[in-house]
Formats: C-alpha cells, structure tokens, sequence
C-alpha cells in the first residue's frame, strides 16, 4: 500500500494567477519582517494593485495585529477565501488558533503550510506578500520547494551580527537559485556599513508602534514613507 | 466545502501519478479520510465525482474508494497513546482542526500528563493508498 499526499500537487494551481510572490525574510527575530511585510501589502493594494499577505510565521503571527482585523475570518467556498483588509486578502494561521500558542515540530510546521498553500483561494492577484518566520527552516525550505516562483526581500538591521547572518542567508539564497530582490535595512542607525545588496534604509520610527492595529495610521507612518520609496524602486514602479 | 479543494488536490495527485507511471486508465483511487480532520464524506466524494469530469481523460471511468483513516496520538512527553474518542474539544475547536489539522496542538492535550507536545500518529487527513489503472 502507498501513503501520497496529494495536496501538493494543487498547490500551483492554487498561486496560477499570482503575477509576483515576494517573500519578506530575515534571519533574526525583531528586525520588522512583519511590518515590512505588512505594510508592503497595504502600499501595494493603495496603489489599486491586486495584492495578498500570507503569513507564514506559525509560532510568531503577528500580520493580523498589525492589519487589525478583528472578527474576520475566511470564507469556506471551494477552499478557504482569504477576507480583505485594507485592499489586501489576508491569510494567517491566527484565524484558526483562538490566539492560543501553536507548539509545532518541524514536519508539523510543513504540514500546516502545505495545508494552506493547498486550500486557500487567491484568485487573481497581482503581488502575494509572505510573511516568513526567522532563519531557514522547514517554512522556508517549503516555500522555495513549493513556491519555486518565489523573489526574496531581506530585511536585516544595522547590527554586525544581523549583517554577518544576513550575508550567510544570500550566499544560500544565492546556491539555491533564489532571487533576492534586495536588502533592507531596517531601524538604520549606524553610519555606513551598508549591507550587501543594500535596496534602502527604513528609518526607526518612533510613532509606528502607536499606529499598529490601523492601516490608515500605519500609511501615514515615516516607516511607510521610506518603505514606499524603496518598493518602488525595487519593484520598477513608477 | 473546503473539501472541494482537497478533493481537486486528489484528482491532481492522480493524474499526476498516471502520467509519470504511463497508465492510461486509472480505475480505482483509495482515498484515506483521518478521523482528526474530520472532513464530510458525501460532500468529498460528490466534488470528487463532478472534478473528475473536466480532468484528464484517463481518469474518467475511475472509481473513489474512500476509506476510514482512525485518528492515533501517542505523547512525546510521557508515552502515552490515545485516541481521538478521549479528547475534549469545543465546536469552534473542531472546525479550526477541520480546516488545519495542526491546530490539534493548540488545543488538544494528552489526557495523561497535558502536554501539548504529542505526535499525529495516524489519521490526520487526506491521503492517497492506492491508485489502480492499465497502460
Ligand atoms: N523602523 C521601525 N521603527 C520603529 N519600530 C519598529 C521598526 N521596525 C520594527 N519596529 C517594531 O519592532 C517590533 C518587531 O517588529 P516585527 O515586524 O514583529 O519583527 P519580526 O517580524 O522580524 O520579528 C514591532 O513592535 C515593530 O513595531
Ligand atoms: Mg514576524
Ligand atoms: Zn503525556
């Protein structure tokens, strides 16, 4: 008797009609993955493009707090439809979890991403931002398994040491046939030192903290004013 | 209803399956539900049937054998196994679980000594166990 999982096999089904799959990573925890990546979405989708967020950081969903999106939850039709936030369909693990703790192994890990990659339904998109957990693990060697279309933005901070991982993470990224579509670095405070392949600075900005939970506040943020400036280049916008 | 999209999933797999092992036909396709999911039976096999219509040709007269997959837990703190049937879970618990079965671990304790660190041994959800056809 065989034992194949068939989900796998919808999955590019399931992104057919995604035009670009940007995957906002970095591999320390903190550095603001997930205000970049959030906040990418809602600059996107303001600007009238057909834009998704998946967040992918299983233990540490933090894209539906950020996005504030209390009482929505996806709508069960031919799979799962992602419900629109600010112009953005959104997707998390944290509709399903009640905001309880999800203490996952790795091949769980997999499993529940496989699982969503599977059910939901994107339809037409233009860009689907995800949102990836820390470091290189089963999330992402899932995502650039099952996702082979996927273009990395790495976020990293001005540290040394974010610096040193950050460079370790492109040569990998580089080996394993990824496209980085540049590095950002984020809460910038030290002078020069660029990181490699450096797409721009975000500046700290003391007053996002308070604009979390309110895309309208958050796009009004300098985080948002920098970041704008920066997709835009990166992603030959005018 | 979202077993409408882990039904097309199956589909995929089977064709996929007959092309790369060259059978021309496929005429049986077992179809393993686990207990943990708890995905609706009638409405899996019906999206089976009307998805089968518009897919590769091979696969037209195949028939779905949907089998019962128990669920089986055994606890990586204490040894423990058991079973779904001892687990208390909240309606809205049960259909997280539904939709990601993983969600087991946020909300499901070994009845033991109540760690949530225990492994799906069996039964967690859609899996292919045969696929029958001629070349
Ligand atoms: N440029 C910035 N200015 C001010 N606060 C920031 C900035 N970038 C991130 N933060 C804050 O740092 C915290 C961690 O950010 P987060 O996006 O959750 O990081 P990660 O996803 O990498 O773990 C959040 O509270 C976020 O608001
Ligand atoms: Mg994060
Ligand atoms: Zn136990």
């Amino acid at each position: 008797m065989i034992s194949l999982d068939p989900r796998p096999a919808v999955i590019g089904t399931r992104l057919s009609k995604i035009k670009r799959i940007i995957a906002v990573t970095g591999w320390k925890g903190g550095i603001g993955k997930s205000v970049t990546a959030s906040t990418l979405a809602l600059l996107l989708a303001k600007r009238g493009l057909k834009t998704g967020l998946l967040d992918l950081d299983l233990a540490g969903a933090s894209d539906h707090i950020v996005l504030g999106t209390n009482g929505l939850f996806p709508k069960e039709m031919m799979g799962l439809e992602p419900p629109m936030v600010y112009g953005v369909k959104f997707m998390s693990v944290a509709f399903f979890s009640s905001n309880k703790a999800v203490p996952l192994r790795g091949a769980n890990v997999s499993d529940a991403i496989i699982e969503m990659l599977a059910i939901t339904q994107w339809g037409e998109l233009d860009f689907l931002v995800i949102d990836m957990p820390p470091g290189i693990n089963d999330a992402a060697l899932d995502v650039i398994r099952l996702i082979p279309q996927t273009e990395v933005l790495a976020v990293t901070t001005s540290s040394v040491l974010a610096h040193s991982v950050l460079e370790r993470s492109l040569d990998l990224y580089n080996d394993l046939k990824v496209p980085v579509l540049g590095v950002i670095e984020n809460m910038s405070g030290r002078e020069g030192g660029r990181p490699k392949n450096c797409a721009g600075r975000l500046r700290y900005d003391a007053g996002l903290e308070a604009a979390l939970g309110d895309p309208d506040k958050i796009l009004m943020t300098k985080f948002a004013q920098d970041l704008r400036k920066i997709a835009v280049a990166i992603l030959k916008m005018r | 209803m979202h077993e409408w999209a882990l039904a097309e999933s199956v589909i995929r797999k089977a064709a996929e399956y007959a092309a790369r092992e060259k059978l021309s036909s496929v005429s049986e396709v077992g179809v393993s539900l686990g207990e943990l999911q708890a995905i609706d039976r009638k409405i899996f096999s019906f999206a089976l049937q009307e998805l089968v219509k518009s897919s590769f040709k091979g696969l037209s007269c195949c028939k779905f054998r949907i089998l019962k997959d128990p669920a089986a837990f055994k606890c990586k703190a204490c040894s423990k196994e058991f079973t779904l049937k001892v687990l208390k879970r909240t309606d809205e618990e049960a259909e997280n679980i539904h939709f990601i079965p993983e969600m087991a671990h946020a909300f499901l304790k070994c009845p033991k000594c109540k760690s949530p660190d225990f492994e799906i041994m069996a039964g967690r959800g859609v899996s292919i166990k045969h696929i029958r056809g001629g070349r």
